[in-house]
């Protein structure tokens, strides 16, 4: 299929923080052999970091119907769902989608709920709690079928790679003690540093900041940017003033509520740093035993994922 | 397909997990939230393994093997992740090991001896969290909830969702629901890995009805407990020891021990006359059994318009118990008020079932103490009773002589096998030779039977959830039903942990005990038949002693 071929030559990966590729996906999807498939456009943006997808659906909503349509082109027997965050499903103009086989969709349920079994789970009416991976979405997804899932940013991508318009850029959103908050569309190329730079955005005093989301984004010291963005397209800034030990708190809290407390080390594991943190007495090595099964044994990417943030505030900060 | 576990070759079928293979082949891997009843949670992460050229660990309850596949299922890395989720299981799980439906035979417990962890690396977070009750049947301190799922999975499975997910400061905690009733069954009790269920009065009680030295104490023995008890001592799973029983209780220093399974038979004769009539006046068909109170419960508060669908017979502890305090109290000159029955059932609804007014017989309980299979097994280990070495006797006179239809109550099918034998020979004066049932879904089978020159349709179903697809749509005339999976044999007071296999052996020995039987027709039961020309002689008395009411719930 030319497009998934397009796809591939462009390299997309896709743009939800997973950076999979996006065009073995779907030719994942589109090869399964079933009566009924499904694409879903991830539009549930739970990172408290990043708005990129709402900006998106705000300024080139057409690109992102354009690109669901693509996939609904490619992959027989599918049709397609818009799962949205509560506010952006409001704003979303449902006229866009008249007479196209696609359903719009109110996520419920917080940050966990954007995770693609989630999603799925929601959809059917189920509680949003991650199922077990495999079998993958592709293969059994939604009800079963084989299902297509992207963000909302990867559907915008294939429509521009469609239109040959496609200049491997990706949206930044750039947030926290910052003078130009906002979402900025640059290079994937371009480091942490000059993305700051150029947008206006290098702090001149003491910081620190948080690359690939506030959730599961890792902390990096102004030695540290000359990398570029891994995961979620989203950069928090903080400046010298922030108390590490109650951003920690706050990042323990988070992952207190967004988890699933379905599987021990992440329901357990998280708890348990909080009451270190809650009494501030860190136990190095119970940490470090936390910190090993949450990465090796948690039952989904939220756990594994507490510990980059987690450790890399704790190890340059406290 | 053929793939290697720790370096061994072996063939696996593709719809295998890397568990199901490791079972095959005898090698151990912890396993708390997996129960083969129910569905893979792969929640409490202790499974895990290695794959040959596979970054990580994988949890064996949920990862299908692949051809080729090379796994290893104990390593440094393996056996440190292990250890230190057991901690944290450790550390929600209020340990009470002297007071615990697993008698010591903890797979918790088990693991920390071998992973050698301290269980009190961290504080146990459930402390002081609280304990509730269900009814006179079960209690629930989920203070001892490692948060597994198992009890709400099975819960929902019974078509109950009695149990259920609650948030509470950030973190989900088990919960019983306000808007529903519990039925009783006690089958979270028999799927919790960490004895968070107990029966009321498991422990602090079950040595009560000894106690009163005036009481003449009679103690009655249900049909599945004979297959199951013997798990408790070590012996082979479907052992049966109902002379070994009988022995224990006797050192127990009881008077009497007689067999449950006579009050089955007369269950039989009686629900055999009720069914006919009914099949002749096609009134309340189809006929449903009564004998298991979760079963009933189950009709009493979520189906009352089916109430009069229920046979009116009592439950064979029931009917025996009476007979006990009444017939049997005659004969021995003893006032009924001085005798103490004691029931040994698999089952907690059973000890909800006792406290049913309407059963009483001049003002008096047909039954006064219900212990399950584990508390009598918990008794006979306090007096340092071993079933195992002791030396068999022989049940008593006159209550203890069963036919092997009695028997067979203990599992499912059992009680429309008792009476359709019966029915058949009453109807035809011949014997019925088998019945050919058919699976026609899950636990359920159905069959026709001619008796004469009619056709009936019955059909024998176990699990809640089960039965309640067969009422969405019922062309029977007859059904069995047992809320147990199984039935009895995998009741809520049988030994922990019971999987299919296990229940198979236990209700296989059942079925084994009838077929040796000379006897196997309720009615044939001599002790039976004398009763119904001595005692059980007018209507009147019939009814007081065999039958009773049911009514909605609320
Ligand atoms: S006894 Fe049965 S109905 Fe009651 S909570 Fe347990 S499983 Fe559910
Ligand atoms: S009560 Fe027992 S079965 Fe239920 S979730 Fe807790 S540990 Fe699991
Ligand atoms: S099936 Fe048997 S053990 Fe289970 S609730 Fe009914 S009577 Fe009790
Ligand atoms: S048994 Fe596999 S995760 Fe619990």
């Amino acid at each position: 299929m030319k497009i998934i071929s397009e796809i591939k030559r462009h390299n997309l990966l896709g743009r939800s923080g997973a950076a999979f590729p996006t065009a073995l996906k779907w030719e994942l999807v589109s090869k399964a052999k079933a009566k009924e498939k499904y694409i879903i456009c991830n539009g549930s943006e739970g990172d408290p970091g990043a708005f990129k997808d709402g900006f998106i659906l705000e300024n080139y909503p057409q690109e992102v119907i354009a690109g669901i349509k693509i996939a609904l082109e490619a992959i027989d027997n599918s049709s397609a769902y818009l799962y949205l965050r509560k506010d952006y499903y409001k704003k979303f103009d449902k006229k866009l989608i008249k007479g196209l086989d696609i359903k719009l969709f109110k996520k419920t349920g917080g940050y966990l709920a954007g995770e693609e079994t989630s999603v799925c789970a929601a959809i059917e009416g189920e509680r949003p709690e991650p199922r077990i991976k495999p079998p993958f979405p592709s293969e059994s997804g939604l009800w079963g079928c084989p299902t297509l899932i992207n963000n909302v940013e990867t559907f915008y991508c294939v429509a521009k790679i469609a239109q040959g318009k496609y200049e491997k850029k990706r949206f930044y959103s750039i947030s926290g003690a910052v003078k130009n908050q906002g979402v900025y569309e640059l290079p994937l190329s371009w480091s942490i540093e000059r993305i700051l730079a150029e947008t206006g955005n290098l702090p001149k005093g003491k910081f620190f900041l948080q690359a690939g989301g506030k959730a599961l984004g890792e902390v990096l010291l102004p030695s540290e940017l000359k990398r570029q963005v891994k995961g979620l397209g989203a950069i928090v800034v903080y400046d010298s003033k922030t108390d590490a030990m109650a951003l920690l708190r706050k990042m323990v809290e988070f992952f207190l509520v967004a988890n699933c407390d379905k599987c021990t080390p992440c329901r357990e594991g998280i708890y348990r740093i909080g009451q270190m943190v809650k009494k501030g007495e860190i136990d190095k090595k119970a940490l470090a035993d936390i910190f090993f099964v949450l990465e090796n044994t948690s039952f989904c990417a939220l756990g594994s994922g507490s510990v980059l943030p987690l450790k890399s505030l704790i190890n340059k900060l406290l | 397909m053929k793939i290697t576990i720790n370096k061994k070759k072996v063939t696996a079928a593709p719809e295998e997990t890397i568990l199901d293979v490791a079972k095959k082949e005898g090698i151990e891997i912890p396993a708390l939230c997996f129960h083969s009843d129910l569905k893979i949670k792969a929640s409490c992460r202790l499974c895990l393994v290695e794959i040959k050229g596979r970054p990580g660990l994988y949890t064996a309850c949920s990862t299908k093997v692949e051809p080729g596949m090379e796994i290893v299922t104990e390593s440094v890395k393996i056996n440190k992740a292990r250890r230190i989720n057991l901690e944290l299981i450790f550390a929600q799980h209020q340990e009470e090991c002297n007071d615990c439906v697993m008698n010591f035979n903890c797979e918790l417990l088990g693991l920390a001896r071998k992973y050698k962890i301290n269980i009190n690396r961290f504080d146990d977070r459930k402390k002081g969290l609280p304990v509730y009750e269900f009814g006179p049947s079960l209690i629930f301190d989920s203070s001892k909830c490692i948060d597994c799922g198992n009890c709400i999975d099975v819960c929902q499975q019974q078509g109950i969702g009695y149990l259920e997910k609650k948030e509470k400061g950030n973190l989900y905690r088990v919960v019983p629901a306000k808007n529903k009733e519990c039925i009783y069954c006690g089958q979270c009790l028999v799927h919790c890995p960490a004895g968070a269920f107990e029966a009321v009065g498991e422990f602090e009680d079950i040595a009560k009805p000894l106690e009163d030295k005036n009481k003449v104490v009679v103690f009655q023995i249900a049909p599945s407990i004979r297959s199951s008890i013997g798990e408790e001592f070590g012996l082979p799973h479907g052992s049966v020891v109902t002379e070994k029983i009988v022995a224990g209780i006797k050192e127990l220093g009881v008077d009497k021990v007689f067999d449950v399974c006579v009050g089955a038979d007369i269950t039989t004769i009686e629900e055999s006359l009720e069914l006919i009539e009914r099949l002749e006046s096609k009134k309340n068909l189809p006929m449903f059994t009564s004998c298991c109170p979760a079963w009933v419960r189950f009709i009493e508060s979520y189906h009352p318009e089916l109430v009069p669908n229920l046979t009116t017979v009592r439950s064979p502890q029931i009917i025996l118990g009476g007979l006990i305090k009444t017939y049997w109290a005659q004969q021995e000159k003893i006032d009924p008020e001085r005798i103490t029955v004691v029931s040994i059932m698999p089952c907690v609804a059973k000890k909800y079932e006792i406290t049913r007014e309407e059963l009483n017989i001049n003002g008096l309980r047909p039954v006064d103490y219900v212990l399950t299979t584990r508390e009598l097994a918990k008794l006979f280990k306090r007096k340092n009773i071993d079933l195992k070495n002791i030396k068999p006797q022989k049940i008593d006179n006159p209550l203890g002589l069963p036919t092997g239809a009695g028997v067979i109550y203990g599992a499912s099918g059992g009680v429309m096998e008792s009476a359709l034998r019966t029915t058949y020979k009453k109807l035809t004066g011949k014997k019925l030779l088998k019945v050919e049932f058919k699976q026609i879904a899950e636990r359920t089978k159905a069959a026709e039977v001619k008796i004469g020159n009619q056709l009936i349709k019955v059909a024998t179903v176990s699990g809640i959830g089960n039965a309640k697809k067969i009422l969405e749509n019922n062309p029977y005339d007859y059904v069995e039903v047992m809320a147990c999976p199984g039935g009895c044999i995998g009741g809520g007071g049988q030994p922990m942990l019971a999987d299919e296999e296990i229940r198979k052996k236990r209700a296989a020995s059942l079925f084994k005990i009838d077929s040796r039987k000379k006897i196997r027709f309720a009615d044939e039961n001599p002790i039976v038949k004398k009763l119904y020309q001595k005692f059980l002689k007018d209507k009147k008395i019939v009814h007081s002693i065999c039958h009773t009411k049911f009514y909605e719930q609320n």
